[in-house]
């Protein structure tokens, strides 16, 4: 019996009205993630650039990337559909608090993080406090926001999946259902597709890091410390916080 | 919090569980990163071949894993050994580059001191290496006891018991104050635990309450 | 940590990829390890009623002196026949007509007699089932009483010449299993628009159903939720949905008089509308533990011996 003949059926990626197959199962998935990443981007990024500029608030920042890391992805799931009900606004909102976080540690530690004397020099040369973060202090932290980005995104993938739990579609669904109907290579197929949505994702984000980032500070981020290294590379390496 | 008070004998019984299934795969993990970790600290093929395999496993969705594992490791689906299984492997490749680094960091001329003080490699790998490296892998420890004891409720999606029981459990039967005291639950006992090897740490490494220690555990963030 | 280059990534993915074909097994074969001889595993559904029943067994095994492992609820009847099947567990509630077609998918018996007989002659030579219960919770085809008033809708034959502008819930199972979807196709003509897949009767279905998220969906006639959503369960002329006893299915190496003695005792108790107590009870506004709402059951019906 080979698992794999699932993933390569075409029959399974068409699906019907009665059954939906695999393509409109992965155009959930990633719009269930686009639309995550989307919201919390925007709850995210001003809040964490404000932090980090200001340098208000941080310890709260990471005090609260801390504490969600203990969160069970699959209480907060089943909490918000006691209170909301079945759709997608339950599960999006967990998503979103999943994926803030991450978001918020990486804008706050890049923005923090800026050289002080790069800052002098920005002031120096006359800029104001809102030019300062827009084209000194942003820039030199999209490396650490890129990586708050990849850490976010592979929370996200992986929430939805257990989101299926509670009637959500996407990718997760194979998993419950082939475990229901006890068809084996359906779930070992959705788990395949879950963890290639992740893998290539990562790998996506890891060459649009590459892209961004000026190459003077790649060169610079190569240099630093190991601290900073790794906080760079937090969104393939292992340090960031795993809740699903 | 008055549910949990009602039915105390179901919910001691789920967090005893739950922290065997927890932790017994944080130690499983940690035996085996250490001698991972020497591998990846002593030679650059080592490295980039544990550490790539460690950053591959780590990008794994759990409830992916959890169901990949059976046909790899001959279990049976329902078998409690797939989720300590899968949660040891991301143990493991949480800490095989914690030791890895940690290894790194202790200086040269401690571990030039200590041979030309007569110790052989494995005897000083253990008495002067290994402890010299705790406040660095302990940092990583703490970070992956709190990761696997949330982790461990994915598995009840796929039937698997522990605290996660309190959510699939407290969802089929629509009762809140379950699933509020199952988060909570979860968090008090990631605290605890979190608590627990803070002071081990403290402990273990008498040496080690300067600032390194600090700017260690803040690095782990 | 080094990017991961692609390359590297192929070569990973190739070896994981060769370790899952390499591997022929079922691993949906069963649950847990092997049982101790002496000692009886319980598993049931991943559904309330099957989970109380489960304890009611439980309970009353252990009260008889029987040595026994706590229930585990391990999912859909293709998750935990199997699990019985392969010695994981020892005795599993369950119902008759499920049962029947489970094993058998052409089986056409309906009534619960015929159903019953049957069931013992389909039972694989290492099972064995207890007496049945008259206690009956089928599965049905269930719309709000503002679909059924709309659609004058009181069978499912009438619900067949709306089925494809419908969206039906239902859980993952029911659109496999012979009486589920294909079953109401092929008795009744009735293809559904479209299918959402839901739970097994569990919440998500009443409440997709209460809020209109599908138009019908497939719960069971024991399920409080009905009378408390005012939910119209069709009637079933065709007989699509076989008789439904509640039925203990065991082990026949674990099969001693000492065990189906109790079992029978507490078939004979049980009834449709002990059920339905039953289940309301857990549903109740205090949600009790299942095990509480099963040891009272079975004070309630003597089957407990008095406290010391």
């Amino acid at each position: 019996m080979t698992y794999l003949g699932w993933l390569f059926s075409s029959e399974n990626w068409a699906g019907s009205a009665e059954n939906p197959g695999i393509a409109q199962r992965l155009v959930e998935h990633l719009g269930y993630t686009a639309l995550t990443l989307l919201i919390a981007l925007v709850i995210a990024l001003p809040l964490g650039a404000w932090i980090g500029h200001t340098g208000r608030g941080g310890l709260m920042v990471v005090g609260i990337a801390n504490a969600l890391r203990a969160l069970p992805t699959l209480g907060l799931l089943v909490l918000l559909f006691l209170a909301v009900g079945l759709g997608l606004l339950g599960p999006l909102i967990a998503l979103v608090i999943l994926a803030v976080p991450p978001l918020l540690a990486g804008t706050y530690s890049g923005v923090a993080n800026v050289d002080p004397s790069i800052v002098d020099a920005a002031k120096g040369m006359g800029m104001r406090g809102p030019e300062v973060l827009f084209k000194v202090e942003l820039p030199n932290a999209l490396p650490l926001i890129i990586g708050g980005v990849r850490s976010a995104l592979l929370q996200v993938i992986s929430t939805a999946t257990i989101a299926a739990y509670v009637g959500l579609g996407g990718l997760g669904r194979f998993i419950l259902d082939g475990l229901s109907q006890r068809d084996f290579p359906q779930m070992i197929g959705g788990s395949i597709l879950v963890a290639l949505l992740a893998i290539v994702a990562d790998l996506l984000l890891g060459g649009l890091q590459r892209l961004l980032v000026s190459p003077g500070l790649q060169q610079r981020g190569a240099q630093a410390g190991p601290g900073r290294l790794r906080l760079i590379r937090g969104g393939a390496g292992t340090d960031r916080a795993r809740a699903a | 919090m008055d549910w949990v008070f009602r039915n105390s004998g179901l919910v001691l019984e789920l967090t005893g569980q739950h922290i065997v299934f927890s932790l017994v795969p944080v130690l499983i993990g940690l035996v085996l990163a250490v001698p991972l970790g020497w591998l990846a600290n002593r030679t650059a093929l080592g490295r980039s071949l544990t550490l790539n395999v460690a950053g591959f496993l780590y990008t794994l969705p759990s409830l992916a894993l959890f169901v990949f594992l059976p046909p790899i490791i001959g279990t049976r689906i329902l078998d409690p050994l797939n989720v300590i299984v899968a949660l040891s492997v991301y143990v493991l490749a949480l800490l095989v580059r914690t030791v890895a680094d940690a290894l790194d960091a202790v200086p040269e001329t401690v571990v030039n001191s200590a041979t030309a003080m007569g110790f052989r490699p494995g005897w000083r790998f253990l008495t002067v290496e290994l402890p010299m490296a705790v406040p660095v892998i302990l940092a990583g420890l703490r970070v992956a006891a709190v990761s696997s004891i949330s982790l461990v409720t994915v598995g009840s999606v796929i039937g698997f018991g522990g605290l996660g029981k309190m959510f699939t459990e407290g969802f089929q039967r629509e009762i809140p104050q379950q699933t509020i005291s199952g988060i909570v639950l979860v968090l008090l006992l990631a605290v605890v635990v979190d608590g627990l090897l803070l002071l081990a740490g403290r402990t273990l490494t008498p040496w080690d309450r300067s600032a390194r220690s600090r700017r260690t555990a803040g690095r782990a963030v | 940590m080094e990017r991961l280059r692609p390359v590297r990534l192929l070569a990973l993915l190739a070896v994981a990829t060769l370790g899952l074909t390499a591997c022929g097994g079922d691993p949906l074969a069963g649950g847990g390890s092997d049982s101790d001889p002496n000692v009886i595993a319980i598993g049931s559904g991943n559904f309330t009623e099957s989970q109380l029943l489960a304890e009611v067994y439980s309970q009353a095994l252990q009260d008889a002196g029987v040595q026994v492992e706590e229930p585990v609820a391990i999912g859909s009847r293709e998750a935990y026949f199997p699990a019985l099947l392969d010695g994981s567990v020892d005795l599993i509630p369950d119902y008759t007509g499920a049962v029947l077609q489970y094993l058998n998918p052409g089986a056409e018996q309906t009534r619960p007699d015929d159903v019953y007989r049957a069931l013992q002659a389909e039972l694989p030579p290492a099972l064995v089932s207890g007496a049945m219960s008259q206690a009956q919770d089928k599965d049905a085809v269930v719309v709000t009483r503002a679909t059924a008033d709309r659609l004058r809708l009181r069978t499912i034959a009438d619900l067949a010449p709306h089925c494809p502008d419908l969206v039906f819930g239902s859980g993952a199972e029911f659109a496999t299993r012979p009486d589920g979807i294909p079953g109401l196709r092929e008795t009744y003509g009735c293809v559904f628009g479209s299918t959402r897949t839901l739970d097994s009767g569990g919440v998500l279905t009443v409440a997709a159903l209460a809020g209109d998220d599908v138009a019908a969906a497939n719960l069971f006639t024991t399920d409080p939720a009905l009378p408390e959503n005012d939910f119209v369960a069709l009637e079933d002329p065709q007989e699509n949905f076989a008789a439904q006893n509640v039925v203990p299915v065991l082990a026949k190496r674990k099969a001693s008089p000492a065990v189906t003695g109790v079992l029978d005792r507490i078939s004979a108790k049980l009834t449709t509308a002990e059920l339905l107590a039953m289940n309301a009870e857990a549903a109740g506004p205090d949600k009790p533990a299942l095990r509480t709402v099963a040891t009272s059951w079975l004070a309630r019906n003597g089957l407990l011996s008095p406290a010391p």
